[in-house]
């Protein structure tokens, strides 16, 4: 996870935030980290960046991106499937 | 066209790695620093404790930057925010973020980088910083002219849409900048200028 | 206190007719002008409809009077004003002192793509001449020369409502008696950079869009341009026909927000809507008809209708997103429907909203589904609202 937050801080340009500011559960929307819905678009680029994950329903967002933990929950589960 | 009093009660001006506030040098950075560096160094000078801005596009922080060190001093809070009005203008537009976004949509496409590829975000980055809801313009002329800012300006203000107005010009075209903030208001203060295009010159020229 | 503003005539052209005429044909017999993307060059075609003007360059150039090789932006402009100017009557432009306030927010991108595809492979190759006019100033300057204006140019770049702010400017102009006819409004070309933009942010819809539905997913990009002529009480005592009303109130306001997303509550467009109806000293019951902004997305719908509802609730007008035909124009919407908006006023139009089903929890309010002309208006609104919070609304008046 704290590559994850690596590439988090450094694909919303987050300058003035280190990886272990981010908590695993912290909220990254709205009270928690801030983040807003351009910032929400920036983590589906990140995922098919990183990841190879693409996400064409961006409802599917706010479930994904709660917290770092629920977001490589996501990646994990996307990297088991086959093909 | 009517002509009401009004003064510019601040300005700021950026160019060549200098930061001039009312006329005065207020801070240098080296010759020949790199736009994005010298934004950054700004921002830690005269401002921080916003991490909105480092998602800006230069274009957006250099007019941001311009309106944090204008504001330093002047006493806007007098002003509703409903009565604040901005009236910028520039020659490129938004086009040196249009082409780094072009650059990236043969990869994949930046969601933040395209939100920047229009002109007047920089007046929107400067009403969510200070909650201005007043009304708001950008042009896009071939250099400054401080005739057409000076009166689309004073109409705002002889009309009452407006008591108060950040105005004037904010370019950026690659390591090319400039940056020129007028604050306009109906009342004199302490070392204001009788707001003129003539004097809107003399302040972009440095000529105090 | 001011001296009336008047509407002498207006120009469109759009995805749903190359002349205003043809629009208000397409309204009536309820065709969009959504369709698979034709004309422009782009990895999208089939996914995305799109509202184009149905004309290659060539075509366009030889209406407008213009050499081919110049943005499709510059084009567009030329014959949506060309055909505002002709319809005031007022014959030979050089006799008067005229301005033209025009909007864009791609400039001419659609050249400067061509030059990157060219460039992009050969770093020596590309034809410089079509970077030369991309900037947004110079598509206006294009238009201007063409049509031998020359008192008052100016080109406004304030996205979406950038059409509408060219209306408030040209307005001002007259008032403060600068110039006595403005051509005011706006005009884009669609373009590969819009396209991909706005699929970046996800709120394309890969159906023809459905504003003020509850199961709206997004716009759909159109293009096009739009001009009212504005002239001053003097002039209209020359017009050969009466004017088609008045521009009697306008507000520009900040939402101060977001970048792109409208305030849930639509603070922006609220104060807009009512600085414009305090200007012409109406009341919100005055109003007969609304043209929304309407773009389809689900956060300037929601807004919009929020905004409404404090102004106007209980009693609503008629109410209708005309970009559910015209596609989403961007800085022509603005121009597009004041010119669609000050026609509903002399004729008496309320243009339909093309595929309403559902209306949507937050603001559960029919908009008109059908045309009809000859209804009594003696007041209608436009509103434009655009990114960065820059929020407009016009009111036309029949006196």
């Amino acid at each position: 996870m704290a590559d994850l937050k690596a590439q988090i801080i450094e694909q919303l340009n987050l300058q003035e935030v280190k990886p272990e500011d981010i908590g695993n559960d912290q909220p990254l929307f709205k009270e928690g980290l801030g983040l807003d819905s351009i910032d929400a678009l920036e983590l589906i680029v990140l995922l098919q960046q990183h990841y190879g994950i693409r996400i064409a329903n961006p409802e599917q967002g706010p479930e994904i991106f709660q917290s770092v933990r629920t977001m490589a929950t996501y990646i994990t589960a996307q990297q088991k499937q086959p093909g | 066209m009517s002509n009401g009093n009004a003064y510019i009660t601040a300005s700021c001006v950026i160019r060549d790695q200098q930061v001039f506030s009312n006329g005065s040098l207020l801070w240098q950075d080296a010759p020949g620093a790199e736009l994005t560096d010298f934004l950054r160094k700004g921002y830690d000078r005269f401002s921080g404790q916003y991490p909105k801005f480092h998602k800006m596009d230069a274009l957006s922080k250099l007019g941001w930057l311009a309106a944090e060190i204008l504001l330093r001093t002047a006493p806007v809070e007098d002003h509703l925010p409903e009565q604040v009005a901005i009236v910028l203008s520039n020659r490129s537009a938004s086009l040196d973020t249009d082409l780094r976004y072009y650059n990236t949509v043969k990869d994949i496409p930046s969601p933040a980088l395209f939100v920047y590829t229009l002109a007047n975000i920089v007046i929107g980055e400067i009403c969510i910083r200070h909650g201005f809801k007043g009304e708001h313009i950008f042009f896009t002329t071939g250099g400054f002219d401080a005739q057409q800012v000076k009166a689309y300006t004073q109409i705002l203000l002889d009309t009452g849409v407006a008591t108060a107005c950040l105005c004037g010009w904010v370019e950026v075209m690659e390591q090319q900048y400039e940056a020129v903030l007028y604050l306009v208001e109906r009342q004199q203060r302490e070392g204001g200028k009788p707001f003129a295009a003539e004097e809107m010159r003399n302040i972009y020229d440095l000529r105090f | 206190m001011s001296e009336p503003v008047w509407i002498a005539g207006g120009g469109v052209i759009c995805g749903i007719g190359a002349t205003l005429p043809a629009c208000v044909e397409a309204f009536s017999r309820m065709q969009p002008g959504m369709e698979e993307v034709q004309y422009l060059h782009t990895v999208h075609r089939g996914v995305f409809p799109v509202a184009e003007v149905k004309a290659d360059n060539a075509t366009l150039a030889a209406q407008a009077g213009m050499p081919a090789h110049i943005s499709r932006t510059a084009l567009l402009s030329k014959i949506a004003a060309q055909e505002a100017w002709d319809s005031t009557g007022l014959g030979d432009l050089l006799q008067y002192r005229v301005g033209f306030i025009s909007a864009n927010t791609v400039g001419g991108m659609d050249k400067t793509e061509d030059f990157f595809a060219d460039y992009l492979q050969h770093p020596n190759k590309g034809h410089l001449q079509q970077v030369v006019h991309h900037e947004c100033g110079s598509v206006t300057e294009l238009v201007a020369d063409a049509m031998g204006i020359r008192h008052q140019v100016a080109t406004i770049s304030t996205a979406c409502s950038s059409g509408a702010n060219a209306l408030m400017y040209g307005a001002r102009l007259i008032r403060n008696n600068i110039v006595d006819i403005v051509i005011a409004g706006g005009t884009d070309a669609l373009t590969r950079f819009t396209l991909n933009g706005f699929n970046t942010l996800m709120i394309l819809d890969q159906q023809p869009c459905r504003p003020f539905d509850d199961t709206r997913t997004g716009l759909n990009l159109g293009e096009g341009a739009g001009y009212v002529v504005l002239v001053s009480d003097v002039i209209r005592k020359h017009l050969p026909n009466a004017p088609w009303c008045r521009l009697s109130g306008y507000a520009n306001t900040s939402d101060a927000y977001h970048q792109t997303a409208s305030s849930p509550d639509g603070i922006g467009n609220y104060l807009a809507m009512k600085g414009a109806l305090d200007m012409s000293g109406l009341q919100p019951k005055d109003i007969a008809y609304i043209n929304l902004h309407g773009t389809g997305t689900q956060n300037n719908d929601s807004s919009e209708g929020k905004a409404i509802e404090r102004l106007f609730a209980p009693d609503y007008p008629a109410v209708s997103s005309t970009k559910s035909f015209t596609g989403h124009t961007l800085g022509a919407s603005g121009g597009i429907e004041a010119v669609f908006s000050a026609l509903a006023v002399q004729q008496g139009i309320i243009y339909p909203n093309a595929r309403f089903a559902t209306p949507m929890k937050e603001w559960p309010v029919a908009p008109a589904t059908v045309f009809s002309s000859g209804n009594k208006l003696s007041h209608v609104m436009s509103n434009s609202f655009g990114f960065a919070g820059n929020c407009s609304s016009l009111v036309f008046s029949k006196e």
